[in-house]
């Protein structure tokens, strides 16, 4: 085992391994270029590459991601770098419209392949135009994929395996992550898109983690496991294509789940999970599906109403006991 | 510039084959046996002629909801094209992009577009990828003033004159955007003026007139095949019809039309061509009866095309 790295390490090595693999892919955006990134992912990717590769631009957001477009029609693999999530309101247009349909709408004549990186920024005091987490959107959109990577190596593993899909790939980054380290094991990592990872097996509630939430729900798990509470804890990876068949198989081997993720309960992926399960796996469940969100109302730069907001394991505890109570 | 007498035939050809396409789309459409909306383009058809005369199907043109002429222009089969405008599965995109949002990929052109300036954002992509592979190839964005209040004309042009994208924007002022008349919503006289502020040529030029169309598009392609950016042309011109089939128009002095009609390009370049004995009369119809019966061909073609089954709605999702 090499030795450990920080996330946005392994995003940026992942970055690298498929620019030197394929001449294709370049990296394009505000700040990827000489600066090498607002929080260094794409730093030393201008010396290796060239600015040819590596493309700073203006700031506008819509015309980055419709470049990607254009140059992915054309046969080009951009990596685009969005910054913060909430900056992806100037550009919903391309992906909505754009982006995702292009492909059907033209009959199969092109293909979209792209990679855009956005930030979600909960728990940093950043604030309501900093630190939302809009993946619901996208997650709606046929033709779009969306990753959410928790840990260094599946953020590396996912960033291979956008950069090779030949769709439009959402990478959504947690800023709170980039601190994390881990070894990263030799050779290619490439971490399947759609594919749920069960990170431990348990038998008395499922848990579903989506993004940075994975954190959070382990610690849960770990401090149910001393009350006596056997946890299966998936973490979902990607929010589109959902996973559905692992978390029917988990269900229907606990009766129980609970979802936790950062965005907002109302209309987030957690309903999507939840109704899905209700559909289909209805007969197995001992207690109703459990979401652990945030509230419905703005994200506060302030603390303690920032705290107030996110999820986090305190709040997953009390709702796990509430299902097998 | 000197034409050759078969570069202002193909102009010519480019024209009516365009026209004609459209005009019997008109009568289709009003017969109720064509679905969704209908944009048209007659009497901007020298705008789309003069500038893909200088295109190979390796060059790029991005167009509008008004997109047909183009599409015709750059050199697309009129058969998918007619039978995608009925909506059947031999259409250029199967049936089911219509009229709005065609793509003919075999001969460079990369979309249409029902988002009004939308096309130019796409496009840097187009010429980013030409300049990457370096190429000599360039990107044609063509839209109307109307889109020229969007902020996608606005980060297109300034993202494309920073990277030094070779990409022209062909600006069609047909007088409307949509129902509004240009002076409600530009306050400048000339939008090519614009070009200015992102350290681009700008030139306004009367649309209707082919020839100038063509040699302005020479030097821009000339000027983006050097590496010196983007390139603007302001196209001077009159849309004939409504902003879609149906609309009656009730916004437009009196008189207008009639006036633009006198000035309408194809009668103009018929009457050039035939001061210039270019061609005789007897050879402007035998050009006017191989169109028609080009589009009458393609009619029949649609008109014979199965409608697509519905498991068509759940293919090319994804790739």
């Amino acid at each position: 085992m090499a030795k450990p790295i920080k996330f946005q390490w392994s995003i940026n090595h992942g970055i690298a391994e498929e620019m030197r693999r394929d001449p294709n892919v370049f990296v394009v955006g505000e700040d990827v270029g000489k600066p090498g990134g607002p929080f260094g992912v794409t730093r030393g990717l201008i010396d290796e590459f060239g600015p040819e590769r590596c493309v700073d631009t203006p700031i506008s957001e819509g015309a980055i991601v419709g470049l990607c477009c254009g140059a992915a029609a054309a046969g080009l693999r951009p990596v685009a770098e969005i910054m913060f999530m909430n900056f992806i309101t100037l550009c919903v247009e391309e992906f909505y419209n754009q982006a995702s349909k292009m492909r059907w709408m033209f009959g199969g004549q092109v293909k979209q392949p792209m990679v855009v990186r956005a930030m979600t920024a909960g728990g940093f005091g950043a604030g309501p135009h900093h630190s939302s987490s809009l993946e619901g959107w996208f997650a709606s959109m046929p033709g779009m994929k969306v990753v959410m990577p928790s840990n260094p190596v599946n953020a590396k593993g996912l960033m291979k395996s956008a950069i090779r899909d030949d769709n439009p790939v959402l990478y959504v980054e947690p800023l709170s992550s980039y601190g994390m380290k881990m070894a990263i094991p030799e050779g290619e990592v490439l971490t399947p898109i759609g594919k749920a990872e069960v990170v431990q097996e348990g038998s008395d509630v499922t848990v579903v983690s989506i993004g940075r939430m994975r954190v959070e729900a382990e610690k849960a798990a770990a401090k149910l496991k001393e009350e006596g509470l056997n946890v299966e804890l998936l973490d979902l990876l990607t929010v589109n294509p959902l996973d559905m068949e692992s978390v029917y198989a988990s269900v229907k081997k606990t009766n129980r789940l609970a979802i936790i993720h950062e965005a907002k309960k109302t209309m987030g992926v957690g309903a999507e999970i939840a109704s899905a399960v209700q559909e289909e796996v209805f007969d197995w469940l001992d207690a109703p599906v459990a979401r652990v969100a945030a509230p419905f109302t703005h994200i506060a730069f302030q603390p303690a109403l920032e705290k107030h907001y996110l999820p986090n394991a305190e709040k997953l505890i009390a709702k796990v006991k509430e299902l097998v109570g | 510039m000197k034409l050759s007498k078969d570069t202002k035939i193909d102009l010519y050809k480019r024209m009516i084959r365009q026209r004609t396409f459209e005009d019997e789309t008109t009568k289709i459409f009003s017969g109720g046996e064509m679905p969704g909306f209908l944009h048209l383009s007659q009497g901007e058809d020298a705008v789309a002629a003069g500038t893909c005369a200088h295109l190979s199907n390796e060059d790029a043109i991005y167009t509008t909801h008004r997109g047909h002429g183009c599409i015709i222009a750059k050199g697309a089969d009129l058969k998918p094209m007619m039978a995608e405008l009925f909506g059947r599965i031999d259409g250029c995109c199967k049936g089911r992009a219509g009229s709005m949002h065609f793509a003919d990929v075999s001969t460079g052109c990369m979309g249409s577009n029902g988002i009004v300036g939308e096309g130019m954002r796409i496009a840097l992509g187009t010429a980013f990828a030409q300049k990457y592979n370096k190429t000599k190839n360039v990107t044609a964005v063509f839209f109307g003033e109307g889109a020229t209040g969007t902020g996608a004309f606005h980060e297109a042009f300034n993202m494309a004159a920073t990277l030094k994208l070779p990409l022209i924007f062909m600006c069609s002022i047909n007088l409307y955007a949509q129902m509004t008349p240009k002076e409600d919503h530009i306050a400048i006289e000339n939008v090519a003026d614009r070009a200015a502020a992102y350290g681009a040529p700008g030139v306004t030029i009367d649309g209707n007139d082919v020839e100038k169309v063509y040699e302005e598009v020479a030097k821009a392609v000339k000027h983006c095949q050097s590496g010196k950016g983007p390139y603007m042309i302001e196209c001077k011109t009159y849309r004939h019809h409504g902003h879609f089939e149906g609309d009656p128009c009730n916004y437009r002095p009196e008189g207008e039309l009639e006036q633009w009609k006198k000035k309408d390009p194809i009668v103009l370049y018929e009457k050039k061509l035939k001061k210039e004995k270019i061609v005789s009369d007897k050879q402007i119809q035998q050009l006017r009866d191989a169109a028609q019966k080009e589009v009458d061909e393609a009619v029949t073609f649609a008109r014979q095309s199965p409608q697509p089954d519905v498991e068509e709605l759940y293919k090319d999702i994804l790739a």
